[in-house]
């Protein structure tokens, strides 16, 4: 029920039906053209081994991009470069002193285990670049069209079920008024009007009718009103749009990055904590863009491909004033603002380093599964329902910590079970979270 | 003794007055202001709004506010870009610092959360107290009305390159004009500041430092120069005094700061050992009303009383007259003298000679008590000097000005004189954290930093240095005054270099400075000991001080109050809310009078059928100034004196609400607090005083105190039947102690924590350094003067004052034969010189609950660990809670005190509002709220340990109040760990609850007041 910028689901189709475009237009535009494969892929991977924590293929890096460096520079030289550089530029060599004082001085280590082959190899690499995959348009986004309705499932439920008494009601009137008529059913449709506006009539002076239709609009009437009460403040499934489209399935799931390496407070503090932009920066200081397939599909079906994800990483550089041909920070930093999913009352006092340090919960067992999340949302309800439940439910596994040993042992003893829960340890009480 | 002692709260108790009389049986005022509305049938029917018109209202109000409650707001979070390594969010981090604003001088830790400064506690370690006006700084930080933005010349902004060149070039032409220049500024106790000014003095060899203290004891420090040779204040090593006789010096209230832990310490009846204090003087002060035995005289009495006694000791015959309490000093000087060097005589009057007088009497007690060895460096203001300033600014002798952090145009004796004569001044530059009206008379106005945002270092006493450091960025565009300086004596250095550089030089010897910056003090032993230099003529000093004492029928005592002190912080919520502990008013400064003199004068006190009190007006004359307050009369006061505080009426720039009282420095002429020949006129006009003093009667319950004297605490007798008498109640038709019955089940406080609170009335010197941490860290909120005064103040924690004297009711009276104008007259006498004592309340956690079980919504509950848990927003407002509770400490939000400009104060700002403690909800409207004995800091000291995996160490859990109490008077803890302090006190001889025969048992104990009547 917020008022935030939604996903609006009017504007999809419009939006799908760009992106299928796009897709296909890019799928055209894919050339191919004949490469030594094996060669390449050899390439491929000592190149990403070895080259590419400095050197990008269209970039500078920490050091120069590679792409098709072996039209810039004599196969020799590289070879003699790349093997040594220091000895290299011993003897003298011009250009390599220059490319040296270039980059500040900066030494690139030595790689004398490198073969000839492999070095031909990486070149080759470099030369052909990544080869673009054909993408078919079928399978991603496109396929998942489908539309959901807004309306809750119960209450369809619940319209269906009056639909259905409904119509029960009026085909035994019917077959009643029609019998009392003494009609069997032979012209039936031509006095459907006419049996119509009798039935109504009757209707009309049945009173028990009309008392059970009072009751029952009274009943569905209640039931929408308190449904709807209750859903007020509760925001699960709340799923704002935020400043940068972040995919927690890439990292998280993908990438398996621990979640509390970017949400490092929730182990010491109240807070999980947003990550500052310098976290971001420990990674995206060297990966400025995505792999060509990397593919993230918006819960209303818009699919990013790499070149809007590219633009999304860029948004960090922007927010760290990271400026990405000098490689150097600007100093002009622009903080995100990032749209707060999981909002507790004021009221409610809620510590994440208890759950996570003490409890050793998993992030997942309140915030569902985000590393599936491409786009984040609230899993649970956060009522106070559900915290309590869980307080109830859960043992408390106090191996270890000297805290507990000894009130653990009392409780025991006076609830006679083997393991508390949170409840008896007086979770429940009001003041442990109000105040 | 305990047990015939009766308590009043007020003097209008002693009258025969209907309404006191209601009130001590109807405790709730409060609902009286309903009815002054719907009760009120003209009112009523006058109004425009009309019935049906209010109906719509509501219909209306209802709808909206439901149609809102639909949509949640959105909520932005917006992390760092580069986050600090040392902060988390939602982790406090705390800093060593201490503040010297020139009036208030302590060793402090600050707590910061996500970089914001939101409490200040004493630094224990380097032996620091905080006083109210300390804890209250960090709200000052955020005075987004007074605080200096970004500096400006004649009131346009001017960068502060710009600035530094314009004015280092003028200084220049002044230098070469050979025109003089006076850096006028507080007392800053900063060695490392002292150093830069010097090189600035060397720089301009034009330019002299003079020193101004807005609240003068340039008399002590004159006095202690001609006796050791050094311009310092005398330290008092209290703890170790068997006699302390006090002449007017208020050293728990105000005097030099400071003194309160070591006298507390001194008098801890459990030992055995413990001082007798006698307080000399004509004004109740806090020191007073802490004394063992408090002596009433007039000014002037006082200071002839003081020669007496020098007479009596050392037997000489210097020239004096004879005053009513002859007899007293005459056993005084007996006591003294048999305390030989473990007694000490202390005097607050602002006179060189008779602070001579007092060094003199110690010395011929040959007193260890005074050291002066480690004299104190704060408070150097050298009133004589500023008096020769203002005189050359006059006749144009004086070129340029600069003035550092100080109001002189508003605390001045001759402020108008002063501000007149700046405008002979050519150069005239205000280095200021606050703007105020000096700061407006200037031309240019350089925005000083505040303490918390700055640099800096200080030396307090001899050998006791300590550490300034930043806990904030500069809000605004400040810059400290050393840098400025620094600037301006053409040093590129930053302060913080220099400040480094000087103190591995000259302070730490090899010692680290980062641990020295750590713990915020360095203690340096020195060798140097100050030895008595000249032999001054006590004679001599006599019979001047004897000419200067021009004895009148009025004379008036000017004093400092705990709450604003010298004024500096008059734009403080905080501390205006915050009840003079012997008045209980706040938001205010009167007249205080005795009761006799009120009678002659025609002066009383009504108490208004809200529970409030009105005064009238007084103009005040003296030396030809006058001033108009209103009178409150004040038992104790002496007969034939008032007393007046200084640090009101300050109006520049300050919000309207806190425009309140009289400003009392015009009368502080040549700085001294006492003034003769006064003359006092009734005026018309009636004031009103929002005093939180007879709204809440004790309706009869007269065993909430217990006193003892020394000599039953350590007599061998049973407490239980002398001085500590459990109560008993009637049951069966007999009586039996009241804690064998009981209406309530048994809790089982066996498992984990249970927490109390011991609070030892002894040590309570009811300072208020509690009250103002309880503000900060429980978000309590300002409600201002029109709602204290209808009781509607929302002090969780509240500090009361009782006067007891031996007969006390009406009842007792007439049982002893006395009626009509006799009986009147003996309540009267016992009126002008009662004890006192202090009381902190707060929720007293009751393990059976009244409260509990009246809320028909459970929103008030009982936690295992003893606390008694308010759910706010659970509670529906029916109060019911606050009428079942006997102690009277719930409070109620009548109003919505945040984001409300009605209620503009810090929670109705942006700036204001970053003083909140994020871990503790701010109210909303229609709730009750009260102590919740720091929930969510015992929450987070266990959490702490269950997070390294120990179980919580002994003595770790502490309230906000319990960490602000220097003296030790509240002691927190878990009664179920039998290693804390708190479990021992809980079952001590002394310990009590009050109103014990309800049974509610209370996790606050009170351990019994013991005072030393000094029975042989």
């Amino acid at each position: 029920m917020k008022s935030v910028e939604l996903h609006i689901r009017l504007t999809r189709g419009l939006v799908k039906g760009f992106a299928f475009f796009l897709f296909f237009a890019l799928s055209l535009s894919s050339y191919s053209q004949e490469v030594d494969e094996a060669r390449h892929k050899e390439g491929r991977k000592i190149y990403k081994s070895q080259c590419a924590s400095c050197h990008k293929l269209d970039r500078k890096l920490v050091g120069p991009a590679l792409g098709n460096v072996e039209q810039r520079r004599e196969n020799t030289w590289l070879k003699a470069w790349i093997r040594n550089n220091a000895e290299f530029r011993a003897t003298g060599d011009k250009d390599a002193i220059a490319i040296y004082e270039e980059y500040n001085g900066a030494a690139m280590s030595a790689f004398p285990q490198l073969t000839d082959q492999n070095i031909d190899d990486i070149l080759y690499y470099t030369t052909i670049g990544e080869i673009k995959k054909k993408v078919v348009a079928d399978e991603a986004g496109v396929a998942n069209v489908q539309s959901t309705s807004n309306a809750p499932g119960w209450l369809i439920y619940i319209l269906a079920a009056a639909i259905v008494v409904a119509f029960l009601m009026i085909a035994s009137l019917l077959k009643q008024v029609n019998e009392l008529k003494g009609n069997t059913a032979v012209k039936q449709g031509a006095n459907l009007k006419q049996d119509l506006s009798e039935l109504w009539e009757g209707v009309k002076k049945n009173t028990f009718l009309k008392v059970l239709a009072t009751i029952l609009l009274i009943l569905i009437g209640i039931y929408i009103f308190f449904g709807t009460l209750f859903k007020v403040g509760v925001d699960q499934g709340y799923q704002p749009i935020q400043p940068i489209v972040f995919s927690h399935k890439i990292h998280s799931g993908d990438n398996k990055i621990d979640c509390q390496y970017c949400h490092s407070s929730a182990k010491h503090s109240k807070h999980s904590g947003i990550p500052s932009v310098n976290v971001c920066m420990n990674c995206h200081m060297n990966i400025a863009e995505v792999a060509e397939t990397t593919v993230v599909e918006l819960e209303d079906g818009v699919v990013l491909g790499k070149e809007e994800l590219d633009k999304e990483i860029a948004k960090i550089y922007d927010a760290s004033g990271w400026d990405v041909d000098n490689l150097e920070y600007t100093g002009v930093e622009k903080p995100i603002k990032w749209v707060r999913i999981h909002n507790l009352a004021d009221f409610v006092y809620f510590n994440h380093s208890q759950h996570v340090t003490v409890g050793g919960l998993e992030c997942q067992t309140c915030h569902g599964p985000v590393e599936e999340m491409e786009e984040m949302y609230q899993y649970s309800s956060l009522t106070m329902g559900w915290c309590i439940n869980c307080h109830r439910e859960t043992k408390v596994d106090l191996k270890g910590n000297e805290y507990y040993a000894k009130i653990h042992e009392q409780l025991a003893k006076k609830y006679g079970v083997e393991k508390v829960t949170a409840a008896q340890l007086g979770g429940l009480e009001c003041g442990k979270c109000h105040y | 003794m305990a047990s015939n002692k009766k308590y009043w709260k007020s003097v209008e108790e002693l009258k025969d007055s209907p309404i006191v009389e209601t009130l001590s049986k109807n405790e709730f005022v409060e609902d009286i202001s309903t009815e002054s509305f719907l009760g009120d049938k003209e009112t009523l029917e006058n109004s425009s709004t009309t019935r049906r018109d209010f109906l719509k209202y509501v219909g209306f109000t209802t709808a909206a506010a439901s149609l809102a409650a639909c949509e949640g707001p959105v909520v932005k979070s917006i992390p760092y870009v580069v986050k600090p390594d040392d902060i988390i969010a939602g982790v406090a981090d705390w800093y060593a610092t201490s503040i010297a604003d020139g009036f208030d001088f302590a060793n402090v830790l600050v707590k910061t959360r996500e970089g914001r400064p939101i409490q200040i506690m004493p630094n224990k370690e380097a032996n620091g107290t905080t006083s109210a006006r300390v804890q209250a700084a960090v709200l000052s930080l955020y005075d987004e009305q007074l605080r200096l933005k970004e500096p400006t010349k004649g009131g346009e902004a001017i960068s502060w390159s710009d600035a530094d060149k314009e004015i280092a070039a003028k200084l220049n032409e002044l230098k070469e004009a050979n025109k003089s220049v006076v850096l006028l500024s507080g007392t800053m106790a900063s060695p490392s500041t002292d150093k830069i000014i010097a090189e600035f003095l060397v720089a301009n060899p034009n330019a002299k430092h003079v020193i101004y203290d807005a609240v003068s004891e340039d008399a002590a420090a004159d006095a202690f120069k001609a006796m050791y040779g050094k311009r310092a204040l005398p330290n008092y090593k209290l703890q170790n005094a068997e006699a302390i006789v006090s002449f007017g010096a208020d050293f728990l209230g105000d005097f030099h700061g400071g003194f309160e832990k070591n006298y507390v310490a001194g008098r801890k009846s459990e030992t055995g050992k413990m001082s007798y204090h006698v307080q000399v003087e004509s004004n109740m002060s806090l020191t007073g009303a802490n004394s063992d035995k408090r002596v009433v005289a007039k000014p002037s009495d006082v200071v002839f009383a003081l020669i007496n006694l020098y007479n009596q000791i050392t037997g000489a015959s210097v020239s004096s007259n004879a005053t009513p309490i002859d007899g007293e000093i005459k056993k005084l000087a007996s006591v003294l003298k048999k305390a030989g060097s473990k007694g000490v005589v202390m005097t607050g009057i602002n006179d060189v000679n008779a602070q001579l007088i007092s060094l003199a009497i110690n010395k011929a007690l040959n007193s260890e008590i005074l050291d002066p060895n480690t004299s104190l460096n704060i408070r150097q203001g050298n009133f004589k000097e500023v008096q020769a300033l203002v005189s050359d600014m006059k006749s144009g002798k004086i070129g340029g000005l600069l003035t550092l952090n100080i109001d002189p145009s508003y605390s001045l004796p001759n402020a108008s004189e002063f501000t007149e004569a700046l405008n002979k001044v050519d150069l005239k530059v205000a280095l200021s954290v606050e703007n105020n009206e000096t700061v407006n008379a200037m031309e240019y106005v350089l925005p000083a930093s505040h303490f918390l945002e700055s640099w800096g270092d200080t030396h307090f006493s001899e050998g006791n240095y300590g550490l300034v450091q930043p806990t904030i960025q500069p809000l605004f565009k400040t810059r400290q005054i050393q840098d400025t300086l620094l600037k301006l004596t053409g040093n590129s250095t930053s302060y913080y270099d220099y400040l480094k550089s000087f103190w591995s030089t000259n302070v730490l010897n090899g010692a680290s400075w980062n641990k020295a910056l750590h713990n915020g003090f360095f203690t340096k032993s020195s060798s140097t000991s100050t030895e008595q230099l000249a032999d001054v003529s006590i004679a001599d000093a006599a019979s001047l001080l004897k000419k200067n004492t021009k004895a009148s029928a009025m004379e008036l005592n000017l004093y400092i109050k705990t709450g604003l002190g010298d004024g500096k912080q008059a734009n403080n919520p905080w501390l205006q809310e915050l009840p003079d502990p012997i008045t209980r008013a706040s938001w205010d400064n009167y007249l205080t009078m005795s009761l006799a003199d009120a009678k002659v004068l025609g002066f009383s006190n009504p108490v208004k059928d809200n529970g409030a009190i009105n005064g009238d007006f007084a103009k005040v004359s003296v030396n030809g100034k006058e001033v108009t307050v209103p009178v409150l009369i004040q038992p104790g006061q002496a007969k034939g004196s008032v007393g007046l505080a200084v640090g009101f009426g300050k109006t520049f720039g300050l919000k309207e609400e806190m425009q309140v009282g009289v400003n009392a420095y015009p009368l502080y002429t040549n700085a001294n607090n006492i003034q003769y020949g006064v003359s006092i006129e009734k005026v018309s006009g009636t004031h009103k005083f929002a005093c939180t003093q007879v709204q809440k009667t004790i309706a009869g319950r007269h065993d909430i105190l217990k006193v003892a004297s020394l000599k039953e605490v350590t007599s061998s007798a049973d407490p239980k039947h002398s001085w500590n008498k459990p109560a008993f109640v009637s049951y069966d038709h007999q009586e039996v102690e009241a804690k064998s019955i009981d209406l309530w089940d048994e809790h089982n406080r066996e498992v984990g924590h249970h927490f109390n609170l011991s609070i030892d009335l002894t040590s309570c010197t009811g300072c208020g350094a509690c009250v103002v941490a309880c503000h900060a860290e429980n978000n309590v909120p300002v409600v201002g003067k029109n709602e204290v005064r209808i009781g509607r103040d929302m002090h969780w924690l509240r500090i009361d004052r009782y006067y007891s004297s031996e007969v006390e009711t009406r009842e007792e009276a007439k049982e002893m034969g006395l009626s009509g104008g006799d009986l009147y007259k003996v309540l009267e006498t016992e009126a002008e010189n009662p004890e006192v004592t202090f009381q902190p309340m707060m929720c007293q956690h009751c393990n059976h609950a009244p409260c509990e079980t009246v809320c028909p919504v459970a929103a008030t509950t009982h936690g295992r660990q003893g606390q008694n848990q308010m759910t706010y927003n659970r509670c529906v407002g029916t109060r019911y809670c606050a009428n079942n509770c006997p102690y009277r400490v719930r409070r109620f939000n009548w109003f919505k005190y945040n984001n409300n400009d009605e209620f503009d104060f810090n929670m109705n700002n942006e700036y204001g509002k970053m003083v909140l403690n994020p871990d503790v909800v701010v109210r909303s409207r229609g709730v009750m709220e009260k102590c919740s004995m720091c929930i969510q800091m015992t929450q987070a000291t266990i959490l702490k340990a269950k997070k390294e995996g120990r179980a919580v160490k002994t003595d770790e859990f502490e309230t906000a109040c319990s960490s602000a109490c220097t003296t030790g008077s509240l002691v927190f803890g878990d009664v179920n760990n039998k290693e804390d302090k708190v479990a021992a006190l809980a079952e001590d001889k002394k310990a009590y609850h009050v109103l014990d025969y309800l049974q509610t048992k209370p996790n606050v104990v009170y351990q019994v007041k013991v005072k030393n009547t000094n029975e042989a």
